[in-house]
C-alpha cells in the first residue's frame, strides 16, 4: 500500500469495479482476435478441403485445359514469379531511395511536405486505377507492350508508396546518435547512411518491402488490364514477353460452370498462398538474422 | 543543397549518380531471342507442323472457354505456335480487335454499328463475322418453386422493366400464390445483361436496379437454388451444370411455351433469348500462316468442341458457309 491518506476500505468498491472493467475489456478484446483467426480457418478449411484433392505435381507443370484433370497452372505460377522478380528489382531501389533521400537528405519545407502527403495519399488509390494507368503510360505510350516489363512497372507504382513509408519509419527509428558518432569519426554523410543507417534500418526495411510484395502477388485487376491473358502456354523468357498470374487463373476458374474447375480455383489458392507464406517466412528469417547481427 | 554541402568533394558522389543512370538506361535495351526450326514436317490439312508465331485473341469470356479448347487442340498439333487467349469482354476485345492489337475476336454480339465498325474503318482493318455457336439464355427458379412453368416476355418486362414495384409471385400472375420473390441476375458489366435486357426491354442496360447482382454465375446459381421465391436468368451452360439444383422456366413470346435446350436453342425456337456467338477474324492476319492454319483449325474442329465445353454449336451449314466466307 503505497497510499498512506486512503484507506484499503475505501478503494474495494473501486477495485471491484476497474477488475470489471478491465475482465470485460480482456474479452472483447480476445474475441476481436477470434473473429479475425475463425474467418481465416474457415477461409483455410474450405479452400483446403476443396482444393487438396487437385493439387498434385502434374497441376503445377501442367498448362490450363479444358479437362480439369488436366488443366494446370504452370504459365501463371511463372509469369506470377517474373513479375514478382522484376517488380522488386525495380520497387526496392526506387523505394529505399525516396526514403533515404526524404529522411536523411531532404530539407523540411513546403516541397518534401509536399511530397510526403503525395506519399501516403498514393498508398489508398485503387489498384485498378494503376492498372490503366500502367496501360496508358507503360503499354502504350512506352511502346513496352504488354510485356512482364509494363506489368512489372505498373505493380512497382502499386506498391511504391508502402515501401517508402515503410522504409522511412525504418530509418526514421535509427537513433540519432548513431549519426553523429559517425560524423565524429569523420564519416561523410553517404558514408554515414551507408555504414551506419542503412544497416540498422535494414530489418524493417526488408519487413515493409515483403509486405509490399504480398500485396502485389495478390492484385488481379491491375494485372488484367496490363495483360489481358488467361490462356498462355509458354514460360517467358525475356521481359518483353506475354505474360499470365495466379490470381487470373484462380479468377477464370471460378468463373466456369463445370464444379470441377472450383476445385482447380481452390488449389489455385493453396499455391498462392504456399508462395505468400513463403515470402512472408523469408522476410521473418532475414529479419531476425540482421537484427542480432546489429545488436552486437 | 544539403549534400553538397556536407560532402567535401561532391564530384565523386555526381559521377555515382550519373553511372546509375547509366545502368538503367543499359538495363532497358532488351535482348531477342529466337528458335531455329530443325526438322520438317507436313501436315496435310492445316499447314507445316513446325511453322511458329504467334495468334492473339480476346475478347467475350462466354467465347472464352471454346477458344481455349481449339487453343488446346492446336497447340497438341503445333506446339510451336503460341496462342494467347484473354477475356476483356467483348466490348474490350472489339476495342483491342479494332485497333489491330489482336488478330481473333471473341464476342457474344454482333459488332457496334457505327461505334466499333467506324473504328475498325479509321484503323484500315477488315474483318469477318464467322458463327460458331448459340448460347439460350435461361430463366431459373428455385427447385422448390412447382408454380412456374411458364412466363411469357411481357411478364418477365413486367417484373424486370425500371421502377418495377414487383415483390411477390402473386403480382405477376392471377393464381400464383402469395410468395415473396427475390431477383438474381447478371451485373451491369456482363453482355448476359445487356443481351437480356436488349431483348426484354427493347433497350440494352434497361433493368430494375434492386436485384442481386453478380458477375460470377455461380453465385447466382446458389441464390436461386437455395431460395424458394428466387427468379434469375443466366447462361445455359451454367444451368445445364447444375439441373439438379434448379427448375428451368419456359418462356412464351408470343408462339407457345418453349423451353431452351439442346434442340430449340440451335433451330431458333427458343426465341428470343438465344444470343449467337461469334469469332471475328482479321483478314489482313489471315495472310499469317499460323493464323490462317488456326481459323481453319477452329472451322474444322468447333463444332464438337463447342459442345464439349458446354454450349450449342451452330450446324454444319452454318460452318460450310463461314469456310466459304474464308476463301
Amino acid at each position: 500500500m503505497e497510499s498512506n491518506n486512503i484507506t484499503s476500505g475505501q478503494l474495494k468498491p473501486r477495485r471491484v469495479l476497474r477488475r470489471t472493467i478491465g475482465g470485460f475489456v480482456y474479452g472483447l478484446f480476445l474475441l476481436s482476435v477470434c473473429v479475425g483467426i475463425v474467418g481465416l480457418l474457415a477461409l483455410l478449411y474450405e479452400v483446403l478441403t476443396t482444393g487438396l484433392p487437385w493439387l498434385n505435381w502434374q497441376f503445377i507443370t501442367d498448362y490450363p485445359s479444358r479437362h480439369p484433370e488436366e488443366a494446370g497452372l504452370f504459365s501463371a505460377l511463372m509469369g506470377t514469379v517474373w513479375l514478382m522478380a522484376m517488380t522488386a528489382i525495380f520497387t526496392v531501389p526506387v523505394g529505399v531511395g525516396a526514403a533515404i533521400y526524404l529522411e536523411e537528405y531532404a530539407p523540411r519545407n513546403l516541397f518534401t511536405r509536399i511530397i510526403e502527403i503525395n506519399v501516403a495519399n498514393l498508398a489508398g488509390v485503387p489498384s485498378i486505377v494503376y492498372g490503366l494507368l500502367g496501360l496508358a503510360l507503360f503499354v502504350t505510350w512506352f511502346e513496352l507492350g504488354r510485356s512482364i516489363l509494363a506489368g512489372s512497372m505498373t505493380l512497382s507504382l502499386l506498391v511504391l508508396p508502402i515501401v517508402i513509408l515503410a522504409s522511412r519509419e525504418a530509418i526514421r527509428a535509427v537513433p540519432d546518435s548513431y549519426r553523429q558518432a559517425a560524423y565524429a569519426m569523420g564519416a561523410d554523410q553517404w558514408q554515414v547512411i551507408k555504414g551506419v543507417v542503412l544497416p540498422s534500418a535494414l530489418p524493417g526495411i526488408l519487413t515493409g518491402t515483403i509486405l509490399a510484395m504480398s500485396r502485389a502477388i495478390g492484385e488481379a485487376a491491375p494485372v488484367i488490364a496490363i495483360s489481358a491473358l488467361v490462356y498462355l502456354t509458354f514460360i517467358p523468357s525475356h521481359p518483353m514477353e506475354r505474360f499470365t498470374v495466379l490470381p487470373i487463373q484462380i479468377y477464370n476458374w471460378v468463373a466456369r460452370p463445370q464444379d470441377e474447375f472450383r476445385g482447380l480455383a481452390a488449389a489455385g489458392i493453396i499455391v498462392l498462398l504456399v508462395i505468400l507464406l513463403s515470402m512472408n517466412a523469408i522476410a521473418v528469417f532475414l529479419r531476425n538474422k540482421y537484427q542480432i547481427r546489429s545488436e552486437e | 543543397m544539403i549534400w553538397l554541402i556536407r560532402n567535401k568533394n561532391p564530384l565523386p558522389f555526381l559521377m555515382g549518380s550519373i553511372l546509375l543512370l547509366v545502368i538503367f538506361l543499359v538495363g532497358c535495351a532488351n535482348d531477342d531471342s529466337s528458335s531455329s526450326s530443325n526438322l520438317s514436317l507436313v501436315d496435310p490439312s492445316f499447314g507445316d507442323i513446325n511453322m511458329s508465331g504467334s495468334v492473339e485473341i480476346d475478347g467475350s469470356s462466354t467465347v472464352y472457354p471454346v477458344s481455349e479448347a481449339v487453343a488446346e487442340e492446336f497447340n497438341e498439333l503445333y506446339p510451336k505456335v503460341r496462342v494467347n487467349v484473354g477475356v476483356s469482354g467483348t466490348g474490350g476485345g472489339f476495342k483491342r480487335f479494332t485497333a489491330g492489337e489482336t488478330d481473333i475476336s471473341d464476342a457474344s454480339r454482333h459488332i457496334k454499328n457505327p461505334k466499333e465498325t467506324s473504328a475498325a474503318e479509321a484503323n484500315g482493318i477488315e474483318y469477318v463475322e464467322l458463327r460458331i455457336g448459340t448460347d439460350g439464355l435461361s430463366v431459373v427458379v428455385s427447385p422448390d418453386n412447382d408454380f412456374v412453368e411458364c412466363l411469357t416476355i411481357d411478364e418477365l418486362k413486367k417484373i424486370w422493366e425500371p421502377g418495377s414495384s414487383i415483390n411477390n409471385w402473386s403480382q405477376v400472375r392471377v393464381g400464383f400464390p402469395d410468395q415473396k420473390m427475390r431477383l438474381y441476375g447478371p451485373d451491369t458489366d456482363s453482355g448476359t445483361f445487356d443481351y437480356f435486357t436488349e431483348e426484354v426491354m427493347g433497350e440494352a442496360q434497361l433493368s430494375r436496379p434492386d436485384y442481386t447482382a453478380s458477375a460470377d454465375d455461380n453465385v447466382l446459381i446458389q441464390g436461386v437454388s437455395g431460395d424458394k421465391g428466387s427468379l434469375g436468368y443466366f447462361g445455359y451452360a451454367y444451368y445445364r451444370e447444375s439441373k439438379d439444383k434448379l427448375n428451368l422456366v419456359a418462356v412464351d413470346s408470343g408462339a407457345g411455351c418453349v423451353a431452351p435446350s439442346e434442340t430449340t436453342i440451335p433451330s431458333g425456337e427458343y426465341s428470343p433469348l438465344s444470343r449467337p456467338l461469334f469469332i471475328y477474324v482479321n483478314l489482313g492476319s489471315m495472310a499469317r500462316t499460323e493464323v490462317k492454319a488456326f481459323v481453319d483449325f477452329y472451322m474444322e474442329h468447333g463444332p464438337a468442341l463447342t459442345e464439349e465445353v458446354g454450349y450449342i454449336s451452330s450446324d454444319e451449314t452454318v460452318y460450310s458457309a463461314n469456310k466459304d466466307l474464308l476463301k
